[in-house]
């Protein structure tokens, strides 16, 4: 900030405020991030919060207000808590193996000094790939009769699986080829939180008496992970909650295997239910705050103790 | 002490080969489905109807394979549309996010505070959620069918302000300061003196914006009905789909396709890429 200054008559200083130099540039550099901001994040997050409670369908002739209708509708609609189910039940499942898998590998991966680069490509190769393709490979090696899978099934003695179209094998597969997606990006975060750890912290714990692996881990490598492992555990729960690509290739939805995103594309984009639609998103998305407010306030507690 | 010394060499091979006997395992599990989609690519029909798990093809039908995926879809069209996509989202997100973030980082304007809660809360909302007015706008202006339909909510990446936010702050004030002195003005100095000492971070941000966008199939799936503008993730559902009388070495040729470009970068700069993604992963 800068101060004019002028000589009032009364003999005091006057001293007008103004921005300055510096205030000018920072408004004028933060222009087009700020009207980016009002015109795709914040005008359609109204918006989307105006629709929820609504009955808007696209085509439709009037619009009625519905106040928290579209919620208990969406508490009372089998298919809605069928993808809530799903949904979380995929969490569940790939919110653990992902943090659990991604340190385990990034542990074995460390200590490796002329393979370490072979097993960072070949973990990581599955994170660079397109999803949608991919997808379309697993379906091909999880095929009940043409895949691979199910030929070692079958050679080593047990019956042809169905991954795809049976029930209570579909979030299960889809979990499978998540967490596929995913090891390698929390491997990658978790190497780089194993190099900042301070080589002398294991020094100090080798004195006091803490010398073998399993030691040397709850001393010292646990507790000094412990900002890394929240953050793998935040984008991981976020990516699962996510879950579109996979189903949208392998099931469409089919045999019970509706995820949330999905419901909210079906419902919006493909019958037009737009209120209806809206009001699944503002769920989603209470959903996504609510995991990452609660998992950094439940590590956070455990960084400190 | 003889024995103690054999004990613990004998318990570091032990480690040895406990931890690549892990690590093999599991990279066979990452690796397997791109082996498996390379060697159906080039196999015959009636042996991928066969179901076997032979490795190696008996005759080699890559040539009629691969030929048959250009034909039955567009994938170099898909491809061209993924990079124009992808540069388009890029150019726009750097020009945007970096003086914004070098405001937030040295500059003090008013409304600065506000604007930073802005990103830090814009960082907690995906695409899925603005996706509907941001859709039924784009309709009602008739932009639908369109790259620009494609591209304009990631015009604006919290993501990078926030990155850049962060490498900003730790560039020295005494710099700047002379700079200032020298009577060098803002915009000068942001794209002179900071943004070539940030290249690192931008270069890290860039990979990490391009392996989104080009693998994101949401979004166009909501906003692209017509295929010449498909990207290659709408494309490849498209192509699965129309995909008939299961000729699967059709269909993982095709994902060969889709899946190269990026997996190329990816072998060609890994040290790069990987860095990108540490980069943008821990502040």
């Amino acid at each position: 900030m800068t101060a004019l200054s002028l000589g009032a008559p009364d003999g005091r200083l006057l001293r007008l405020a103004w921005p300055g130099r510096d205030g000018i540039a920072g408004a004028l550099f933060v222009l087009p991030a700020t009207l980016l901001l009002l015109a795709i994040i914040l005008a359609p997050l109204l918006c989307l919060l105006v629709l929820s409670l609504t009955d808007y369908e696209i085509g439709a002739l009037q619009i009625r207000w519905l106040g928290l209708g579209n919620f208990e509708k969406a508490l009372s609609d089998p298919v809605f808590r069928r993808a809530m189910g799903n949904t979380l039940f995929y969490v569940a499942l790939v919110l653990p193996g992902g943090v659990l898998l991604g340190l385990l590998v990034a542990l074995l991966v460390h200590g490796r000094t002329r393979s370490r680069a072979f097993y960072e490509v070949a973990y990581f190769l599955p994170v660079t790939a397109t999803l949608i393709a991919m997808a379309a490979v697993w379906q091909f090696l999880l095929h009940p009769k043409l895949g691979p899978v199910n030929g070692l099934l079958r050679a080593v003695g047990f019956p042809e699986t169905a991954f795809i179209s049976e029930p209570s094998l579909l979030i299960p597969t889809l979990a499978v080829i998540g967490l596929w997606n995913l090891i390698g990006f929390n491997m990658i975060l978790f190497l780089a939180g194993l190099t900042a750890i301070p080589r002398d912290l294991y020094d100090a714990a080798e004195i006091d008496g803490a010398g073998g692996p399993i030691d040397r881990f709850l001393t010292v490598t646990w507790p000094q992970l412990a900002p890394t492992t929240m953050f793998v555990a935040v984008t991981t729960s976020i990516t699962a909650f996510k879950v579109f690509d996979t189903v949208a290739v392998l099931t469409r939805g089919r045999d019970g295997s509706e995820v949330l995103l999905y419901a909210i594309y079906l419902e919006g984009f493909q019958y037009f239910k737009i209120g209806y639609s809206a009001a699944l998103t503002v769920i989603f998305l209470a959903f996504m705050l609510a995991f990452s407010v609660f998992q950094a306030f439940q590590l956070d507690r455990r960084v400190h103790y | 002490m003889e024995a103690a010394r054999i004990s613990l060499s004998s318990g570091r091979w032990f480690r040895f080969v406990g931890a690549h006997a892990v690590l093999l395992i599991g990279a066979a599990f990452m690796l397997l489905p791109f082996l498996w989609m390379l060697l159906t690519a080039i196999r015959a029909p009636d042996e991928i109807l066969t179901g076997g798990l032979n490795p190696i093809p008996r005759s080699f039908h890559a040539v009629e394979n691969f030929t048959a995926a250009m034909q039955q879809a567009p994938l170099l069209r898909f491809m061209v549309n993924g990079v124009i996509i992808c540069a388009g989202i890029l150019v726009i997100q750097l020009l945007v996010a970096i003086p914004a973030a070098y405001a937030l980082a040295k500059l003090r304007f008013p409304g600065r505070g506000l604007l930073f809660a802005a990103v830090i809360g814009g960082l907690c909302i995906p695409i899925q959620v603005p996706a509907l007015p941001i859709y039924l706008a784009l309709a009602e202006f008739g932009l639908l069918d369109s790259y620009f339909a494609m591209m304009v909510p990631f015009f604006l990446s919290v993501f990078a302000i926030f990155l850049f936010r962060q490498t900003f702050r730790g560039f020295p004030d005494e710099i700047l300061q002379a700079a200032r002195v020298d009577g060098l003005g803002e915009f000068e100095i942001l794209w002179r003196i900071v943004v070539p000492s940030a290249l690192p971070a931008i270069a890290a941000f860039s990979i990490f914006s391009i392996v989104a966008h080009w693998n994101d199939l949401y979004w166009p799936m909501i906003v692209i009905q017509r295929m010449d503008y498909a990207p290659p993730p709408l494309g490849m559902l498209f192509f699965a789909n129309s995909e008939t009388g299961a000729s699967y070495g059709v269909l993982m040729a095709g994902a060969t396709i889709i899946t190269a470009p990026l997996v190329l970068v990816f072998l060609l700069a890994r040290r790069r890429f990987v860095q990108g993604i540490t980069m943008t992963g821990i502040k």
